[in-house]
């Protein structure tokens, strides 16, 4: 192909390229700018050092990101190996039933846990019952963690269970050969080679559990703020965009550190999609 | 084992059903009650027919995503061809790396950068509120981005690149090798990254609640307004219809390509 015609090919690429500067790029340098400045548009610092005043919320916010995170992996874990050693047809099947429900507004299901897990609710009623005392479960830390990890259990599974299909069989029944018990074939052998997915499955949780606005406010009855209701607050009740800003950014620098330590496990850069 | 296999995949099955057998269960409520079941009745979706708001804000959802998810696969595909063409050096990784930051970086962060910017060149040409259909039309097209491109280019990978040359050889100019040799090896790549652009534009709710305004609202937006005070049946109603119907639309597909690999095996 002339030089020419290939100079063609890759200016069908411009439009996209404008308009990732424009909104892709510039926003992320005006979060920086309203970071720095105040209302009236003067450089300061008061935006950040206003920030220590948050540092038991963005605390919270990464602990229960990590649990939320290691319950998703318990879970789907052996789940994902589960649907990977049925035919192809149940796995198509079962993949389908595990992507379903993220079709479903999540504002609604996390509402219907509301109903589920109420001290008069249905879980409580079904308790009653077989003659057992109505648990407390609403407005808890328990009930804002299992919120993150029923709405982000999927992205979990559906990684590891790409990984796990492709997994080649021969290795397993080579370390089995070998001597290897299940727990050891398990450890030594079906978790290494799915390491990729694993990875991809961490962040792909602990990413929107970290930053979650709804869970915590419907299902932790307000007692148990994350970082995102106070990003929210500050852009939709008390309009202070510029504290908002700067706590975006530190939010922002953290999850791009913990992105960093993730991928040194997997060291690949392919561009293309994990699913 | 066997046993203790199936009951764990019931257990997290019913784990991420349980909620949306409640929505469906209450959709059918005789009170207006989401947690006490008094009767059976059909009151709610009669309801939702004459919900005229909600059947807006549907309406506003489906138009946002169809208009979305069709200029991101235009603009998309472009982008991956050129892209495509790029030789590894600092200029594709650093495309590159951008056309990640929406997929890596928080929702929310997504949502006020872009807040941010509209409100900011807002202020600067007019006076009246900037948020809107278009500003959500630009976000939504935004965030859809890099799932098209990230879908066609391991396509563009794949295809032999010797055809379009050999076609253009046999006389056929750039753009129509391009149209007739290229393209519909890429399709599949495009058909899916369309899609998904499609389901994550109607699904949005983090980045569109920061980049609407009160002039045009998607339904997970007026969902969240009722759920700040209270949920009627009618929205379970109608989240019960739109479960059944994608429930129904991935039974088609499966069918359909367990049929087409049927036939490829016969063949």
């Amino acid at each position: 192909m002339s030089s020419r015609s290939s100079l063609k090919s890759k200016l069908v690429a411009s439009p996209y390229i404008v308009w990732s500067v424009l909104f892709i790029v510039a926003p992320l340098i005006f979060v920086v700018y309203y970071s720095f400045t105040d209302a009236s548009g003067a450089f300061t610092f008061d935006n950040i050092t206003a920030l220590s005043k948050y540092a038991p919320t963005f605390l919270r916010s990464i602990w229960f990101g990590i649990v939320a995170t290691i319950i998703c992996l318990i879970i789907a874990f052996p789940l994902a190996y589960i649907i990977s050693q049925k035919t192809e047809k149940v796995q198509r099947t079962m993949v389908m039933l595990v992507m379903l429900p993220m079709w479903m507004s999540f504002l609604i299901r996390t509402y219907s846990w509301m109903a589920l897990l109420q001290d008069t609710g249905i879980i409580n009623s079904l308790l009653g019952k077989i003659g057992i005392d109505p648990i407390h479960m609403i407005n808890t830390e328990g009930a804002v963690i299992l919120g993150m990890v029923y709405n982000f259990l999927p992205y979990m599974i559906m990684p590891i269970y790409s990984v796990m299909a492709k997994l080649d069989y021969s290795m397993i029944e080579a370390c089995q050969d070998l001597g290897g018990n299940r727990l050891t074939v398990v450890r030594r052998c079906i978790i290494p080679m799915s390491m990729p997915g694993i990875v991809s499955g961490i962040t792909m949780v602990f990413v929107p559990s970290v930053s979650t606005f709804y869970i915590s406010q419907k299902l932790g009855g307000g007692s148990f703020d994350l970082i995102g209701d106070v990003i929210e607050r500050q852009f939709q009740q008390s309009y202070n965009y510029n504290l908002g800003a700067s706590l975006s950014l530190v939010l922002m620098v953290l999850i791009l550190i913990s992105m960093a330590v993730m991928n040194r496990f997997t060291g690949d850069d392919e561009e293309g999609m994990v699913i | 084992m066997k046993i203790a296999s199936k009951v764990y995949t019931f257990l997290v099955f019913l784990f991420l059903y349980a909620p949306i057998l409640v929505m469906i269960l209450f959709s059918f409520n005789s009170s207006s009650s989401t947690s006490v079941f008094s009767g059976f009745s059909l009151d709610w979706y009669k309801a939702l027919l004459e919900d005229e708001a909600t059947l807006r804000s549907l309406y506003n959802t489906i138009i946002l995503a169809v208009c979305s998810s069709v200029i991101s696969t235009v603009l998309g595909t472009a982008a991956a061809v050129g892209i495509d063409k790029f030789k590894k050096g600092p200029v594709r990784s650093g495309v590159m790396a951008v056309t990640n930051i929406p997929m890596t970086n928080p929702e929310i962060v997504t949502g006020i950068s872009m807040m941010l910017l509209f409100v900011f060149v807002g202020k600067l040409v007019s006076d009246d509120a900037v948020l809107g259909f278009g500003t959500m039309l630009i976000a939504h097209v935004t965030f859809n981005l890099p799932y098209v491109i990230l879908n066609v280019l391991p396509k563009l990978r794949q295809t032999d690149r010797n055809l379009a040359e050999a076609a253009q050889d046999l006389g056929c100019k750039p753009v129509t090798a391009f149209f007739k040799v290229v393209l519909p090896s890429i399709m599949p790549g495009i058909i899916t990254g369309m899609i998904m652009a499609f389901t994550l534009s109607l699904d949005d709710f983090i980045i569109s609640y920061f980049t609407s305004g009160p002039g045009f609202q998607t339904l997970p937006i007026a969902i969240f307004s009722m759920t700040k005070k209270r949920v009627k049946p009618d929205m379970y109603a109608l989240s019960a219809l739109i479960f059944v119907s994608i429930l129904v639309l991935l039974i088609l597909y499966n069918i359909a390509q367990s049929k087409s690999e049927e036939k490829t095996k016969k063949k």
